[in-house]
């Protein structure tokens, strides 16, 4: 019961993720973070098939630094969600990927953008987007309540409604949900949202 | 379901008097869920050949890559641009190429020939070409678009009266069907303009 959503505001772009890392009905942790740091101005959000999602972004997150590395300017956005998408494609009839993408980024010609990425690769630039059993929840929610060029706070208002709504009307709904956001100064942690704290083993 | 209605999508193209019309509709979806309503179908190969892809996504988008890229070989080496005939032609061959593992899209390709002719087709996934001398159609809605089209189309309309005909035979026939809609986007194309329009039907 995996979800990740994100949208697009002012200047910034915000995606948001729950922390549960599940296998069957256990679950082994509930503070995965889900949302993986692509380089300082660019944050790809991944859901599905555990494996399958910290190789793929691991994958896509040394080739973009490569190209930084080679090339001395990092990529942008669509560039980065483009190589994604060209991953995804080549692997989907050999050995697909069972990954689903949400990449948000800020380029300084091309503000903040976010980019929708299938697990069979397909690629689409959207203002608001979401997967999993949540989306069905946090989409209509973004729907009714989103405007374009929105401000931090009342995006993160937006958010947590959204996160209201998945804990209250998705059975099983995951307890703890990590909320990153990109903008001119880059990608970074901006909230938890935990409901269940991880309990670590008393000592005996 | 089958995977061709993964996305959902209505394409359309119509002949004119020394002019062509192609439109599509603008929905992307997952099967039940909406993700975009702006997703573009209709694909400029250059000035005078449209193509228009239904069927999956990602191989949409695949498969536009791919022959946008041998349309530019072809100009390097001929340093002229592909007639429609022989792009069509393209197009069935890239596709048969995957007979056994085929794209699953179905194109409709349109373009104004030698004498500015008109000239569209159609073919399945594996490259089948369908020429007409009237209008073709592809996708989801196709048999609601094969009713539309064959009540209201009449031959050697101008670009205006074309465009209406083709933007109500869209509209109608996506009415129909769930999986398509959320408005429509034209282009009309003369030997002198191409202009794009974008429709708006119902938002459902």
């Amino acid at each position: 019961m995996e979800c990740v959503f994100g949208l697009v505001g002012n200047g910034f772009a915000i995606v948001a993720a729950d922390t549960s890392a599940v296998h069957s009905i256990l679950v082994h942790k509930n503070n995965e973070d889900k949302i993986m740091l692509l380089d300082s101005h660019k944050l790809i959000a991944a859901s599905g098939e555990p494996g399958d999602r910290v190789q793929f972004t691991e994958y896509v997150q040394k080739n973009v630094s490569l190209y930084q590395f080679r090339n001395g300017i990092p990529l942008t956005t669509a560039a980065a969600a483009n190589f994604t998408r060209g991953e995804l494609a080549t692997a989907l009839r050999k050995n697909p990927y069972s990954v689903n993408i949400l990449m948000a980024g800020y380029d300084k010609e091309a503000g903040a953008s976010l980019y929708y990425i299938d697990y069979i690769a397909t690629l689409h630039k959207v203002d608001k987007g979401a997967f999993g059993y949540g989306s069905y929840f946090s989409l209509s929610t973004m729907d009714r309540h989103f405007r374009s060029d929105m401000s931090v706070e009342e995006a993160i208002e937006l958010v947590d409604k959204c996160i209201v709504e998945i804990r209250s009307r998705l059975v099983i709904a995951p307890p703890n949900f990590v909320i990153k956001i990109v903008d001119k100064d880059g990608a970074r942690t901006h909230a938890w949202r935990q409901s269940v704290q991880d309990v670590t083993t008393a000592s005996v | 379901m089958s995977i061709f209605e993964y996305n959902g999508s209505a394409v359309v193209a119509m002949v004119g008097k020394n002019c062509f019309a192609i439109a599509s509709d603008r929905r992307l979806g997952v099967q039940l869920q909406t993700i975009a309503t702006d997703f573009q179908r209709i694909s400029k190969i250059h000035d005078r050949v449209f193509i228009a892809l239904s069927g999956l996504a990602t191989d949409v988008q695949t498969l536009y890559q791919r022959l946008v890229f041998r349309h530019k070989l072809y100009q390097l080496r001929e340093e002229r641009d592909m007639k429609p005939e022989t792009f069509a032609s393209l197009v069935s061959a890239i596709l048969y190429e995957k007979r056994f593992g085929p794209y699953l899209c179905q194109p409709v390709i349109a373009g104004l020939g030698e004498d500015d002719k008109p000239f569209i087709c159609t073919m399945d996934s594996i490259g089948a070409k369908e020429l007409a001398k009237d209008f073709v159609v592809s996708g989801t809605a196709s048999e609601s678009l094969y009713g539309a089209c064959e009540a209201m189309y009449k031959p050697d309309m101008e670009a205006e009266e074309l465009f209406e005909t083709i933007s109500q035979a869209l509209l109608s026939s996506v009415d129909r069907d769930c999986l398509s809609g959320w408005g429509g986007h034209v282009y009309v194309v003369t030997p002198t303009e191409i202009k794009e329009r974008i429709l708006k039907g119902r938002m459902d």
